[in-house]
């Protein structure tokens, strides 16, 4: 009873805050769609939505959204396209900079950097999108399909990402995240939280792309420490594209045939997922191994947690520095879990799952994997304090139910 | 409040017709509604030839690229303004006041500016408003265009004629540049760069700031008098790059900041790894590699005119070889053991 009386008098309160005339702005693809689409991006005020209608949208710069509590929604996300082939400028495709914004039901192909981009967005939706590079892997394609940054709540939900040269769903420097029911397939990267608190990545699939999910941590960068990110029911297999990135980005260093990779960040938990058809491994949990001089970073993972997970077929192509020897040692498979050593055993991962797991037995996180003494990582049996489920505000899921 | 917007227009018109010596509108700058026209404002008496007496003209020692274009800049101070400035030389105008640009090329034939575009930034007492007006071709006036265009030019550099698909800003990207901490600011006036074409008009600056005349003017990246290469460099890094490039613009997530405020090397790109450039890192390692600019990826992305990797993200679509030939020299002669 109690809340319902809440219920109600927030329905009162938004009533009240919404503009009295939220209105619908209805764009139609054909000529001078660019000048169009953006003067309604532009026009549109709090509470509107604009409406994108079903077609392709040929568009020749990049667009961008800048008024907060505005809803763009197609008529489908093959129904709808916002096709950036002939783009002449702009880094992204859609650029969102305002609060509340929800994304819904469209397209995005072949835009020439990055497919949409939120940055200082807070409260963004992602919903029933498709972001995509039609060619399939290519290193001309650009970075990142779905791309929110210094954010606060973000939700991406039933997305479809293909074909991006960094990550597909890449969420960085931003807090209070859930990232669920998508799709991540032939980029290079399939999921990434990067130097992100508080993350919930679940019930996901990632399949055909270098690595699947990606929790990294890395210097030099206004936001750093990332922590707190749960992977759970999500279905990680056959990651073999070979990675397409371009040299010079830190994920052209993830060995194609990668299932989940953690690093250097800490409370981690990755839990009750599918993984397997991975060649490299299932899970490497990992530092920063390149030098830095950035004295607040910290380049080791730590408190990791692997539990209850399914593992497949693992470890029979390792494309990691010195994997083949370690691999050969074994009989013949690398482990399908398996972490550097760096930082001594109080930061060894904590795994319940009962596959090979090893530890490469590196005390310095610059040591080369050619000196690598590994060791089998023990199965524990008593699972660390949960980190708590990731709670959005209501206004959001609202947005997607 | 809407009900009143149309009053408000009437009342600008009105305003604008009985005056004989019309001037510049204050009402058209404060006002609710954008005027579609840039006459509504009266910065300019017929045509972008014509700017009022009104407006204070300046020029900047080091300018931001845009692809070549020539511009022209003014200042528009309401009656009785004060304009203060804050310890780093930054101009404060009050609100009333107005910035205008105007964009174009020389035409070849007649010698003349032919102004394709003039951009505004009006100070309202809610903030500033950053507005694209388009030129018609035959110069009568100018038309909002708060979606941006782009206008094919063709335009004479050394004696070799360049066509290039020129890009108006839409009003979110006029934003984009401008942004600080989410809010709109101006970002030329900054009184080292300026300089006046009267010199009463800087002497009214200095008399109300007298702390101004004791700043250091700062290098004219073109000009090897005014500042060794470093110097030159920095600040045409600050002028292009620092905007977004900053901890409040809108490269803020980048951690590399150009305007200035960096206190390590790592911060203006010296042995940093890119982290979201994607494709854009071009197979090289660092942002700058000291004493290697054919292996900086700053370098490779501002020689780059493909709208995913090239830098800046806006308003350039041409290499700026003189620019970017300063900033090749600057990282040669960096000693590698910088970091």
């Amino acid at each position: 009873m109690r809340m319902r009386n809440i219920g109600i008098v927030g329905a009162a309160i938004c009533a009240l805050v919404q503009p009295a005339f939220a209105k619908t702005i209805a764009v139609a693809p054909g000529e001078g769609a660019q000048m169009r689409l953006q003067e309604a991006l532009i026009a549109a005020e709090p509470g509107d939505i604009v409406e994108l209608g079903e077609g392709r949208f040929k568009l020749t710069d990049g667009l961008s959204l800048d008024v907060n509590n505005v809803t763009v929604k197609g008529m489908g996300a093959k129904l709808t396209t916002l096709d950036f082939s002939g783009q002449q400028g702009a880094g992204e495709g859609l650029l969102v900079t305002s609060d509340d914004v929800v994304l819904r039901d469209f397209g995005v192909e072949n835009s020439k950097g990055d497919g949409i981009k939120s940055k200082g967005a807070d409260r963004i939706v992602y919903h029933k999108l498709r972001v995509e590079w039609t060619g399939g892997p290519k290193e001309t394609n650009g970075a990142y399909g779905i791309y929110p940054v210094e954010s606060t709540d973000v939700l991406i939900d039933s997305v479809v990402v293909r074909g991006a040269s960094d990550a597909g769903i890449y969420v960085g420097q931003s807090r209070n995240i859930i990232v669920r029911e998508s799709i991540a397939t032939e980029n290079v990267a399939g999921i990434e939280i990067e130097n992100s608190f508080d993350a919930d990545v679940h019930d996901n699939i990632a399949t055909h792309n270098t690595g699947g999910v990606l929790v990294f941590d890395l210097p030099n960068l206004p936001q750093m420490g990332g922590h707190n990110v749960r992977i759970f029911d999500n279905i990680i297999v056959d990651n073999m594209t070979p990675n397409f990135a371009p040299k010079g980005n830190i994920v052209a260093n993830v060995p194609t045939g990668t299932g989940v990779m953690v690093m250097a960040n800490r409370n981690v938990e990755i839990f009750d997922n599918v993984l397997g058809d991975n060649g490299t491994t299932n899970i490497m949990v990992v530092g920063y191994r390149f030098p830095h001089n950035d004295a607040k970073y910290d380049p080791l993972p730590r408190d990791v947690v692997i539990w209850d997970n399914q593992h497949g077929r693992a470890g029979w192509d390792p494309k990691f520095r010195g994997g083949a020897e370690i691999a050969a040692a074994m009989g013949g498979n690398f482990p399908a879990i398996f972490w550097d050593g760096a930082g001594g055993p109080a930061k060894a991962p904590v795994i319940s799952d009962t596959v090979p797991a090893l530890s490469l037995g590196l005390t310095d996180i610059l040591a080369d994997p050619a000196t690598a003494a590994p060791t089998p990582l023990a199965i524990a049996t008593k699972r660390p304090a949960a980190l708590p489920a990731i709670k959005l505000p209501d206004s959001m899921e609202a947005a997607v139910r | 409040m809407r009900l009143l917007l149309p009053f408000v227009a009437c009342f600008a018109t009105a305003v604008a017709i009985s005056a004989p010596h019309p001037g510049i509108s204050d009402t058209a700058i404060s006002g609710l509604q954008n005027p579609a026209t840039l006459s509504a404002f009266g910065f300019f008496e017929g045509n972008a030839a014509n700017p009022s007496m009104k407006l204070i003209p300046y020029t900047l020692r080091t300018p931001l690229f845009s692809d070549y274009a020539e511009k022209q800049r003014f200042i528009y101070l309401p009656p009785e303004a004060l304009v203060t400035a804050d310890k780093d030389g930054r101009l404060v105008f009050p609100v009333g006041s107005a910035l205008v640009k105007n964009f174009g090329y020389t035409d070849s034939a007649t010698g003349a500016l032919a102004v394709l575009e003039t951009r505004i930034l009006l100070h309202k007492s809610d903030g500033w408003v950053a507005l694209p007006y388009v030129w018609r071709a035959d110069g009568s006036d100018a038309d909002l265009r708060v979606g941006g265009t782009r206008i094919p030019v063709s335009f004479d550099r050394e004696g070799k004629k360049l066509s290039i698909s020129y890009a108006v800003p839409n009003k979110n990207q006029c934003k984009q540049c401008h942004s600080s901490a989410e809010q709109i600011v101006p970002i030329g006036p900054i009184w080292q760069n300026m300089e006046f074409l009267k010199a009463k008009d800087a002497a009214r600056f200095i008399k109300a700031n007298p702390q101004l005349a004791k700043l250091d003017k700062w290098a004219a990246w073109d000009d090897a008098r005014s500042g060794n290469v470093q110097e030159r460099a920095r600040h045409y890094l600050k002028v292009n790059c620092g905007h977004c490039h900053a901890p409040k613009g809108a490269a803020s997530n980048s951690g590399l900041f150009l305007d200035g405020s960096a206190t390590d090397t790592a911060a203006i790109g010296i042995g940093k790894r890119p982290v979201a450039a994607g494709r854009a890192s071009g197979n090289l390692d660092f942002i700058i590699e000291a004493g290697h600019p054919e292996r900086s990826i700053l370098i490779a992305r501002m020689k780059s005119t493909d709208s995913g990797i090239a830098m800046p993200e806006l308003g350039r679509s041409l290499h700026h070889k003189e620019g970017v030939k300063l900033l090749e020299d600057w990282i040669a002669a960096m000693p590698p053991s910088v970091y």
